[in-house]
């Protein structure tokens, strides 16, 4: 899989200006996009996932061309066949989990799920040993449950990339670890590239075959983990710091 | 036997105000709250304006619209040879007016509350902006739509002053419990006026309750 970005973004908002300009390449199946909050992070596999369109650059997946401003190429969210995990999982809150991991199947105007897919969804549920909680509502799991109906949900059409938005800062530690090692066995059965970002370290031990360090809107460091210069720990755990001591607003908004 | 003909009316006409407003609301409420535009705010409060101004006001406007010799309605006259001024369907295009803007900003409030996440989530996993508001923002609107209803159809068939300017008072075809009350009242005719006036208040009691009870129970934790 090769990933390319290079993209240029500006917010504006009425006291400050934030620019992006995201530049990275990847050809490993896991890469990891590291950085402190407001480092741009959130901004790129947005932009990635056709949620937010940048002012101008280009984004390749693969040999799709998902965005492209000289050529005028824009493809809407739903033609990316990108997947992708939010940071709190968006489960709809009105759906069962069937009816949420049915979801990107079922045609609008589908009553129920039909016997069609209904054997898909089945099987999808199984393999993530969750057919116990077919019926129940997001509200009723507990964070790992969410993660891995989450995870069934992105997963069922089968895209072509993964992305995840923080994926285990919403779970406890002991959790954390385990869901970690769920996700690489998830990658490889179903042979999907991951794009993970964090501003967890440990993430980057665990997926960052590639690994793209963002600060202030820019790619401070891209490049294979073992070849990162001075090595991977000192930068990241240099820019951990930096983050607990710059924390603050606009987490949420440009992250 | 008090005449009870009025309630029926008010009820009907009612019935069909909110529902001619429902569908002018919520497209409006759905692009005040989920599109940036230039005149935003301005929509908001041209749809917010029944709520303020007089219902004569309102019901000049009606009458300079849809009279005989108004814009719309001296066309409609001249070509279909219809005129909504004194009749019943006149008094409903009055009482959706007036209750317009409750349904406005029910659904403006209903559809702000519903997170943007889920229509991103909805995008991402292949639904085009139509599909998704079928499936995700208005299932998750729905409560406060029904609301916005409710109140918007309480609001309908207590309107007097619109109603009046267009529809006029005329016994067994215009004339509205709203009216009736009057009437009875000028009339001297105080059992009558108890009978609506008990009716109509214990009818807009039990509505508001219920609006509150759907608004203060949450379905998701």
């Amino acid at each position: 899989m090769q990933l390319a970005v290079d993209i240029h973004k500006t917010l504006r908002s009425r006291e400050r200006e934030f620019h992006l300009h995201a530049t990275f390449a990847a050809t490993d199946e896991c890469t990891v996009i590291f950085g402190p909050s407001g480092s741009g992070k959130s901004l790129t596999i947005q932009a990635i996932a056709g949620l937010v369109r940048p002012d101008h650059g280009r984004i390749q997946v693969g040999s799709d061309l998902l965005f492209d401003h000289g050529a005028g190429i824009d493809l809407p969210a739903r033609s990316r066949k990108v997947g992708y995990l939010f940071q709190d999982y968006a489960l709809f809150p009105h759906l069962t989990v069937r009816e949420n991991i049915a979801y990107p199947l079922k045609k609008p105007w589908q009553w129920g799920i039909p016997a069609a897919i209904r054997e898909e969804v089945e099987a999808m549920m199984a393999s993530f040993e969750i057919a116990q909680l077919a019926g129940n509502h997001p509200h009723e799991l507990s964070g790992g449950q969410k993660q891995r109906v989450a995870l069934a949900r992105a997963l069922i059409k089968r895209p072509s990339l993964l992305l995840l938005d923080e994926p285990f800062s919403a779970l406890d530690a002991t959790l954390r670890q385990r869901m970690r090692l769920e996700l690489l066995e998830l990658r490889k059965r179903f042979a999907v590239p991951l794009v993970v970002i964090t501003h967890d370290p440990a993430d980057v031990e665990v997926f960052g075959d590639t690994l793209v360090i963002f600060d202030h809107g820019r790619v401070a460091e891209v490049g294979r983990r073992e070849t990162v210069p001075g090595g991977w720990r000192q930068k990241v755990c240099h820019l951990s710091r930096w983050r607990e001591g710059g924390r603050g607003h606009g987490e949420k908004a440009v992250g | 036997m008090p005449n009870l003909a009025p309630l029926w009316l008010t009820l009907k006409v009612a019935a069909a105000a909110t529902a001619l407003s429902l569908g002018l609301a919520v497209a409006a409420a759905w692009l005040v709250a989920r599109r940036r535009f230039w005149g935003r705010e301005l929509l908001d409060a041209l749809c917010t304006l029944p709520l303020v101004l007089p219902p004569t006001v309102l019901g000049y406007y009606l009458i300079v619209l849809w009279g005989r010799n108004g814009w719309l309605g001296g066309w409609v006259h001249d070509h279909l040879g219809l005129s909504l001024m004194f009749t019943w369907q006149g008094a409903v295009l009055a009482a959706a007016v007036v209750s317009f803007p409750l349904l406005f900003k029910s659904a403006r409030a209903a559809f702000e509350s519903v997170p943007a996440e889920y229509e991103q989530a909805a995008r991402i996993l292949g639904d085009h902006e139509l599909a998704l508001f079928w499936r995700i923002t208005l299932p998750l609107a729905s409560r406060g739509l029904l609301a916005g209803v409710m109140l918007a159809f309480a609001r309908a068939m207590g309107d007097f002053g619109a109603t009046l300017m267009v529809a006029g008072n005329i016994e067994g075809r215009t004339q509205t419990a709203a009216m009736a009350v009057f009437d009875a009242v000028a009339a001297g005719d105080y059992s009558l006026a108890n009978t609506l006036v008990a009716i109509m208040s214990l009818t807009c009691i039990a509505i508001l309750v219920a609006t509150n009870v759907l608004m203060a129970r949450r379905r998701y934790a």
